[in-house]
């Protein structure tokens, strides 16, 4: 069943993203989801449908449910996942509303990223191990070569991509750059400084070919949608944007490239087996797409992303980037909100809420002038994770 | 700071006999006793053919660098204590595809180079020998 505009992003809410946030994941969930039932105009009592993720700092869907005092839930779901998961629970409750599992289901990330348990800290291996997202087999490889953050991962699958097409640093750096570019317009961004190639290539090394800024943000806040059917989208509040396609799956060995081996190729990611089939679902060319928000924990994550996503050839999304293609009134516009590199970190669900954003007509300074599809990803460059395409309706 | 404060692998069933491999000196992976076809990390099925039918075979301990990062910010303290450091993914020599991680020792971060040939040594200095890798 082909589920092309059946459903709707109604209704999106954020708390501020910041260092500190002083509160616990719980109460900064029940503030998202509180704004996003109140942007559609749903009345909690009507959320009947209630589904997050999370692998570290999390608040779970009981006891949100619980606090927000709804009073009859048909349909719970909780993921035991990363950011590969960002877009597959938003099309995991469209797949609930079609089905009749609940009418009004409200989806958000949580987490006290930067104050509490951080996922470039100490013993990742051992968190993820612990919420059982690892083979058991995996962290007793890693820890004991010196592989305990993501940024070492990642930097391992992007030095293989400069290896085998040589993508160079001037790459990574003009990725970061359009991203900072885009979040000196965004009053969500915890990052609006501009930064310049100066301030790129000054700042630290963490694992080459990583610098500080090819690392995402670690983020306190979290993040709601409110999803409905089209039909219902029409009689609330907000404009309704609708949910063309989604997909949320993997290459052969989804845990194979996370760190090393089972994967065919480090220099490939999921996309590379789950794009096509996205876009003909969605009944779209990539050419028609008005802007793309990719997954970006490292900004190598978006160049395997627009290659393996098929906007380009293996190798030339470097140069696409460093022409300003990707800047906002360029050729597509990427990560218009400054994403997790310079908006904040919320697991991926920040990027489905600035999608929205700009589909409504609502980012201010940084609109993509006239944007009717999007592209959002989750799944920083491994072998599994999820997307959705969004409409705009009028 | 001693080697033996590093993170030591905790076996499982599944790894028990790549570490015991270790401790003898060996470098061991799973081969599938259907198709043939070898692996790593350890897996309870063979992912190209489903079987869970195993054995354990030596390899040569030579391969070239896949992919490689000098790490220069840890904040797991044993690691810091060493930076910049170089870990890699290894292909074993004669088995293409077939990718192993580890620390690199004995070279110059910047003088690491794509597909430069390496040699196994194991590091015996914790309580269960480690594989390392260094240039042939």
């Amino acid at each position: 069943m082909n589920i092309n505009g059946m459903t709707s992003i109604s209704g999106i809410g954020w708390t501020d993203y910041t260092r500190s946030s002083g509160r616990t994941p719980e109460q900064l969930a029940v503030e998202a989801c509180k704004r996003a039932a109140e942007d559609a105009g749903v009345p909690l009592s009507q959320v009947d449908g209630v589904i997050t993720y999370g692998i570290s700092d999390t608040a779970t869907s009981a006891v949100i449910a619980t606090s927000l005092g709804l009073p009859r839930v048909t349909h719970y779901a909780d993921y035991t996942a990363g950011g590969t998961a960002a877009c597959s629970v938003v099309l995991h409750a469209a797949m609930a509303v079609i089905t009749g599992q609940a009418r009004n289901v409200l989806v958000y990330r949580s987490l006290n990223g930067a104050s509490g348990q951080r996922y470039g800290g100490a013993k990742f291996s051992e968190l993820l191990a612990g919420s059982g997202v690892h083979s058991d087999a995996e962290p007793q490889f890693l820890d004991t070569a010196g592989i305990t953050m993501p940024a070492q991962h990642f930097a391992l699958l992007c030095r293989r991509h400069m290896s085998k097409y040589g993508t160079t640093e001037e790459d990574l750096a003009a990725v970061a750059m359009t991203c900072r570019a885009h979040a000196v317009d965004n009053e969500r961004a915890m990052k609006r400084s501009p930064m310049s190639r100066d301030d790129y290539f000054g700042a630290p090394w963490i694992a080459e070919p990583f610098r500080m800024f090819d690392c995402c943000l670690q983020s306190d806040g979290a993040c709601a949608v409110l999803v409905t059917s089209i039909e219902h989208a029409r009689d609330l509040k907000a404009q309704p944007v609708e949910i063309k396609a989604g997909i949320s799956g993997s290459g052969p060995s989804a845990r194979g490239n996370m760190w090393a081996n089972l994967f065919p190729e480090h220099s490939e990611c999921y996309a590379r087996y789950l794009s096509d089939d996205l876009f003909r679902n969605a009944g779209v060319e990539r050419k028609e797409l008005d802007f793309a928000q990719f997954y970006d924990c490292f900004t190598y994550s978006i160049l395997v992303q627009f290659e393996d996503f098929g906007f380009c050839d293996k190798g030339d999304a470097g140069a696409f980037f460093r022409e300003g293609r990707g800047r906002i009134g360029g050729d597509l516009p990427v990560n218009t909100s400054g994403g997790l590199l310079s908006e904040a970190y919320i697991h991926g669900l920040n990027l489905v809420v600035e999608a929205v954003s700009q589909l409504r007509g609502e980012a201010g300074t940084r609109q993509v002038a006239d944007a009717k599809l999007g592209l959002v990803t989750a799944g920083g460059a491994s072998s599994s994770g999820s997307a959705l395409i969004l409409g705009s309706v009028h | 700071m001693t080697r033996a404060e590093f993170p030591a692998p905790t076996p499982t069933a599944l790894t028990k006999p790549f570490w015991d491999g270790c401790q003898q000196g060996r470098l061991l992976v799973q081969r599938c006793r259907e198709c043939g076809h070898r692996r790593f990390y350890p897996t309870a099925a063979c992912p190209r053919c489903a079987s869970s039918s195993d054995e354990w075979e030596e390899m040569s301990g030579k391969g070239k660098l896949y992919s490689w990062t000098v790490v220069h910010r840890s904040v797991d303290p044993s690691w810091a204590s060493i930076v910049p450091f170089v870990s890699g993914i290894v292909e074993l020599d004669g088995h293409a595809g077939l990718l192993l991680p580890g620390l690199v020792t004995d070279v110059v971060p910047s003088a690491v180079r794509a597909d430069m040939e390496l040699e196994v040594w194991f590091d015996r200095s914790g309580p269960i020998a480690l594989p390392r890798w260094r240039p042939a």
